[in-house]
């Protein structure tokens, strides 16, 4: 671990200046998806799909679907933001662009450009999956102020789809690539990841897979703040799974990247 | 010579079996001006990019100023300017604020950045299009913001790689004019060309290289004196008995294609002779210039 980060200094701050720059000067078109996204959801599968079903069976709790799907979108929300930075947008800043060549003739290091994208990343998942939660809260779908822990999940889990997305773009060669782990990997999780119904109603085994992707267990967080029950079984051994990820893809992240960004 | 602001000790850079630089050493002076010519492929700017650190060497020394590019590459940064060759300003900025986010990344303070980015403007007469988007920018205004960037952290060395390549004979002037007046200010500058003529204007040394190795270098005027002389005779339609003549003459003979080149060891009274023995043949008498010097070396094949 410590080889690993042992170049990366706060200098990778400048480089998560640079991405917040662009963000703020577009933040016209960078914050209307995260405004709208919730109302579109709500009204489609809250109330549109969810007139069709009945109230859901969740933790041994009875709920509407509109209450127990709300989460569901901030978590998502969370991995998409993260991962579609780190994939497509430092693709885009990499290879087109070449904005890492640029920052690599000043005094910044390899590891300094990775970790600011990765944490820019983050920040990007946490600006997003928030102003999402305010929205849904405005649809009184949301209990305070146990709904705050989403602040720091929402930090956490945004490192670990940025360091993928990171792994991901490591050893992507085109920009058509990304469609493959895509559909393999990110859409998938997004919807069998107890987002859109709970896990419990897979079968066994697919039940063993939903939880060992890390949505899962970013879902099953969101929901106990977002729901205000902070009580739910496991929640400890998400929040450990959760950290444990984020730390070893960051690694991997880093370890790729480098390789990738130095020939 | 003064002190050496960049030397470079038996530099390697293999990738597999591929050696693209082979051990190249050498030094350039405080405040001299260094052109590095070669065919593509030579192994120019893989040197200049590990000697900016960018890519570690294989194998091999190279310092800046005293400083090893391999231990310390964050001082060796704060030191110089790259120009690289492919344009990499910031689509994501206007032109001031490119200037602005690159001094961030120096650590300088913000209002230092923005006094000496307004002057680096001027200075590439760029100030009347500060809030212009990079994608508004020509070739020519693009290369001399990339300059103004470079020169952003005032370096004690400049490292252009191909700073004209691409541009209109207008915007190259302008180029030239400005590093020349960074020469005159003592900055050492070492650029890569395929332009002869930019490093005839610019460089007090040349030093060509092909294949990864470094064939030659001197001082332009002189290297092509001791090459290839002082004049060059140009013939084309020609006939075996000028052909003949020509080969009887002291001096380098080369046809290459539908031309003849010849290289007289004296040049003096060659003219004179040609004017009395073939009046009607078509030819040019002209100066040598470094392009012939850089053909001789590394030869008229197509490169890829």
């Amino acid at each position: 671990m410590r080889s690993i980060l042992h170049n990366a200094s706060l200098r990778s701050f400048r480089v998560w200046q640079r991405d917040l720059d662009v963000y703020l000067t577009n933040w016209r078109t960078e914050f209307l998806p995260p405004l709208s996204e919730p109302v579109l959801y709500v009204f489609a599968f809250g109330f549109g799909l969810g007139s069709l079903i009945h109230n859901v069976h969740y933790q041994g709790r009875e709920l509407s679907y509109l209450r127990f799907m709300a989460p569901g979108i901030v978590a998502v929300a969370i991995m998409f933001w993260s991962y579609f930075e780190t994939t497509y947008s430092s693709f885009v800043r990499m290879y087109y662009q070449r904005t890492f060549d640029a920052i690599l003739a000043t005094p910044l290091l390899v590891e300094d450009v990775i970790l600011g994208e990765l944490l820019w990343g983050a920040t990007k998942a946490v600006i997003a999956s928030n102003i999402m939660l305010c929205m849904l809260a405005l649809l009184g779908l949301v209990t305070w102020p146990s709904a705050l822990w989403v602040i720091p999940l929402s930090g956490i889990a945004g490192v670990l789809f940025s360091a993928l997305g990171l792994v991901v773009t490591s050893v992507t060669r085109n920009i058509s690539s990304f469609n493959l782990p895509m559909f393999l990997m990110i859409m998938p999780m997004f919807m069998f990841s107890g987002t859109f119904f709970p896990v419990s109603i897979l079968p066994k085994w697919a039940l063993a897979i939903a939880w060992c992707l890390p949505l899962t267990h970013v879902s099953h967080l969101v929901r106990a703040a977002v729901l205000g029950w902070p009580r739910g079984p496991l929640l400890a051994a998400s929040v450990l799974y959760v950290v444990l990820l984020a730390a070893v893809l960051s690694a991997l992240a880093l370890k790729l990247m480098k390789r990738r960004l130095i020939q | 010579m003064k002190p050496a602001a960049i030397i470079a000790r038996e530099l390697t850079k293999r990738y597999g079996e591929l050696e693209a630089v082979r051990g190249v050493s050498f030094e350039v002076g405080s405040g001299e001006v260094v052109g590095f010519l070669g065919p593509n492929g030579a192994g120019k700017t893989t040197t200049v990019r590990m000697l900016s650190c960018f890519l570690p060497p294989t194998a091999g020394t190279a310092s800046i100023h005293g400083l090893a590019v391999r231990k310390r590459p964050r001082d060796v940064k704060r030191l110089i300017g790259v120009c690289p060759q492919e344009d990499n300003l910031d689509p994501d900025f206007n032109v001031l604020k490119n200037l602005l986010v690159y001094g961030r990344y120096f650590g300088l303070p913000s209002r230092t950045v923005r006094g000496r980015a307004l002057e680096l403007l001027e200075f590439v007469a760029l100030s009347d299009k500060s809030r212009a988007p990079i994608q508004a920018l020509s070739g020519g205004m693009k290369r001399r913001l990339i300059l103004a960037r470079a020169l952003l952290n005032e370096p004690r060395v400049l490292i252009l790689d191909e700073p004209t390549t691409g541009l209109d004979p207008q915007a190259r002037h302008a180029i030239w004019t400005r590093v020349r007046g960074l020469r005159a200010h003592g900055t050492t500058v070492l650029l890569t060309t395929h332009c002869m003529e930019e490093a005839t204007q610019l460089c007090d040394r040349v030093v060509v290289m092909d294949d990864g190795q470094i064939l030659l270098e001197g001082a332009p005027l002189a290297l092509v004196e001791r090459e290839v002389g002082r004049t060059v005779v140009e013939a084309w339609n020609y006939g075996e008995e000028f052909m003949e003549f020509m080969r009887a003459l002291k001096g380098r003979l080369e046809e290459v294609g539908d031309r003849l080149y010849f290289y007289p060891q004296e040049g003096d009274h060659i003219e004179r002779l040609l004017e009395e023995r073939f009046p009607q043949q078509e030819r040019l008498m002209r100066r040598a210039t470094l392009e012939d010097v850089f053909l001789k070396l590394t030869g008229r094949a197509l490169r890829d």
